[in-house]
């Protein structure tokens, strides 16, 4: 789901962007959103460009990029660092905790060699923590870019990974 | 609707696709049309209904028989059954008993008789979320018309004052109250934001009544803009609750078409705009004004009070903040009349709580009970007792914030008032049930690290007391904890309550005094023996002990 930015004609998808939210200072975090789904982070091209198409003097809208890092970084949903090909949320939160996520946790680790926050050599993964996202009644919970898994054992995590080779 | 014969609704929360719901309504389409029924029998969806056990789950209606877990190749001979013979597929029928157990209603307690009926939960998972006339069918919109064509904005607040309705995102402020302070505020302009940020952990209730009933949060908003006067609203949801979004997108669209929405609702002058707006994953958000920065394209720090955003809200305009649970019993009280919403659940705090339970219990998910029932009835009645081989030890309520409540406060009633003199926090109706081999100190340091995480560290004590707080919790279970560290905890936890600038700083340090409070002689094992008495703590330092 993550494209290489320079696929992508990023003032295009800006443009695209800023027209559906519009030109405004409160459409900043859905303009942001809709870059970082596209592109899966935000490339320091796509903060240059939301500066200068949002520059607009008759709106009042004046932002410098210094705000627009500042704002990205933030939020968990926007990256500003290129991620893998596919990004692996592990939710950290008691009930999932509770219920058997810390071997789940253990096991991610091992079978990608990756800490939390890395990125395999070959662009293929990237595995994060995640605060719950509200499917507790099946935790453990594992998201695999938009593929949810739940009830997750340590013993189905070769067989998940094994869907994305 | 009306042409139709019968509806199949099929779940599809994310477990239920995982499990192939899609591939599930493609058959029960093809099924129909091999019978040729495609013309007499709809096929929709609906949300989470809380029914984790029997997913992809069908009810039928008009019958409501509830079949599950129901796979694509049984799609053929549900159809063939139920809808062409005309009787029920009894090989696929979910377990009655269970079902009846789920989202219930407790009989007379205390000698007054909680109906056999659901308020916030009433339409979610028997209606189709995204056909505004179904709504409409279940009395949907009653009340908006009610409101505006037959009572005064005060008479709308008198009735949502004589209620006793209280907040559920929280803080269980009286939502009347709340209600006149934002009617009575100078200004002309003014705004309503319905709180569907919900991301305290184990918390998802809110989910559930968006996906299941998103035209009562809208209908319920226009009342509350009717109410104090605003004309433009927004709902705050949180980034990760795509189905909930899409939903909501479709019922406000559904509802200008309608006329329930934008100009001259009901023929009358008031004219209501309504936003939805998706947050990007920051926990703080759900704190109001953070919320309202957030809104506003900023970073979501939450502000500094006074003033509340009663008078300085959303562009410094008076502006109403309520959970979508709060905002979801409004229609049903302008409905039945105040009276009727005291007569459930105690009287100090009336109404019905929604739950998510979790944790070492045999049913989890979202209940819907009156106030003032005990966590020993949640565990024994709805989730079916602890798993085989669990005794209870504690309950996490409420997401991060909330209490750890140990088995001495297993009877006490579940309502705001009982818990505040219990010294407990009901918080956002998560209810983590943990037995024996759950162990105090992992749990708290899992906890913190959520603080630690979430804190957005605008202020000082709440940034470097949760990190502190968590790595002397995290000392303690790599075997290296000091006594003497104890009571910085307690000290630390002081200084947040006392400093912090918003209710993460302020509840942040709950779970350690909680520990500290009913599970010392545990947490001293780990420092004074070194040892885990569950074995769930490593006792030494290992390599990646803690998610960075
Ligand atoms: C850190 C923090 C997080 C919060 N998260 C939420 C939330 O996700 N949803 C919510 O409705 N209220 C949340 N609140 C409470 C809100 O600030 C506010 O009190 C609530 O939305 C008011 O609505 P109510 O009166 O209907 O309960 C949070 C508060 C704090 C301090
Ligand atoms: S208490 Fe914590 S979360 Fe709240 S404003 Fe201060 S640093 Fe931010
Ligand atoms: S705690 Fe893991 S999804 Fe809620």
């Amino acid at each position: 789901m993550t494209a290489p930015s320079t696929e992508r004609d990023i003032p295009a998808l800006v443009r695209a962007a800023i027209e559906k939210h519009g030109a405004k200072r409160d459409a900043l975090i859905p303009i942001l959103s809709e870059v970082n789904l596209a592109l899966g982070y935000i490339p320091g091209e796509a903060f240059k460009e939301v500066r200068k198409q949002l520059h607009d003097p008759t709106e009042g809208v004046f932002v410098a990029e210094s705000q627009l890092h500042a704002l990205a970084s933030f939020y968990d949903m926007l990256a500003t660092k290129p991620r893998g090909e596919h990004v692996i949320k592990f939710c950290e939160n008691a009930p999932c905790h509770v219920v058997g996520g810390k071997a789940v946790w253990d096991t991610l680790r091992e079978k990608l060699s990756l800490k939390n926050g890395e990125t395999t050599p070959d662009g293929k993964w990237t595995l994060v923590t995640t605060s719950c996202i509200g499917l507790c009644s099946v935790g453990p919970v594992v998201l695999v870019d938009e593929d949810l898994y739940g009830n997750v054992t340590p013993e189905q995590i070769g067989d998940i990974l094994g869907r994305y080779e | 609707m009306q042409t139709k014969r019968a509806m199949i609704l099929v779940s599809n929360d994310p477990e239920s696709i995982r499990l192939g719901a899609d591939d599930l309504v493609k058959s029960l389409n093809d099924a129909l049309a091999a019978y040729e029924l495609q013309d007499e029998v709809d096929v929709s969806t609906i949300g989470d209904v809380g029914r984790a056990d029997i997913l992809p789950l069908v009810i039928v209606y008009p019958e409501a028989t509830v079949y599950g877990p129901v796979k694509a190749g049984d799609a053929r001979y549900l159809v063939e059954e139920h809808l062409y013979k005309g009787r029920v597929a009894t090989d696929l029928l979910a377990p009655p008993k269970q079902l009846s157990g789920h989202i219930g209603w407790l009989r007379t307690r205390k000698g007054y008789n909680p109906a056999e009926q659901r308020v916030v939960l009433e339409r979610a998972g028997r209606i189709d979320p995204d056909d505004i006339e179904d709504y409409i069918a279940h009395s949907g919109y009653e009340a908006l018309g009610k409101a505006v064509t037959e009572m005064t904005p005060m008479q709308v607040i008198e009735t949502v004052e004589k209620s006793g309705l209280q907040g559920r995102g929280g803080a269980g402020f009286p939502a009347g109250r709340k209600w006149r302070f934002v009617r009575g505020a100078e200004g002309d302009k003014k705004y309503v934001i319905c709180n569907a940020d919900e991301s305290e952990p184990g918390t998802f209730k809110d989910r559930v009544v968006m996906e299941g009933d998103p035209h009562q949060v809208l209908e319920a908003l226009a009342i509350a803009a009717y109410a104090i006067g605003a004309d433009e609203g927004f709902i705050y949801i949180r980034g990760e609750y795509g189905v909930a979004y899409q939903r909501l997108e479709k019922a406000i669209r559904q509802a200008e078409e309608f006329g329930f929405l934008g100009n001259n609702i009901f023929g009358t002058d008031f004219n209501f705009h309504l936003h939805i707006h998706a947050g990007a994953g920051a926990y703080v958000c759900g704190e109001e004004t953070a919320l309202i920065e957030s809104l506003e394209g900023k970073r979501g720090e939450p502000r500094t009070r006074p003033p509340y955003p009663t008078t300085n809200g959303l562009w410094n305009k008076p502006t109403l903040v309520n959970n979508v649970e709060t905002l979801s019993n409004v229609p049903a009280i302008l409905r039945n009349g105040p009276e009727w919403y005291k007569a459930i659940g105690t009287p100090s705090s009336p109404g019905t709580k929604v739950y998510t339970i979790m944790g070492n219990i045999n049913f989890s998910g979202v209940i819907e009970v009156p106030m003032g029932i005990t966590l020993r009835e949640v565990i024994n009645i709805y989730a079916k007792g602890m798993k085989p081989g669990s005794t209870f030890k504690m309950a996490q309520t409420g997401g991060a914030s909330g209490s750890i409540i140990p088995a001495a406060l297993q009877d006490t009633p579940m309502d705001f008032e009982s818990f505040r003199k219990a010294g407990v926090s009901l918080g956002s109706g998560a209810l983590l049930i943990c037995d024996q081999n759950v162990c105090i100190v992992d749990l708290v340091k899992v906890l913190l690290q959520f603080f630690r995480f979430e804190s957005c560290g605008k202020c000082t004590p709440c940034r470097i007391g949760t990190q502190r707080s968590y790595e002397i919790v995290e000392r303690i279970t790599q075997g290296q904890g000091q006594l003497e560290e104890l009571d910085k905890l307690l000290e630390m936890a002081a200084e947040m309550e006392r400093a912090s600038n918003c209710g993460l700083g302020q509840t942040a340090s709950a779970p350690v005094r909680d520990m500290l409070k009913h599970f010392r002689t545990e947490v001293e094992a780990h420092i004074r023996l070194g040892i885990c008495p569950t074995g769930v703590c490593p006792m030494v330092v290992e390599e990646e002990a803690a998610p960075a």
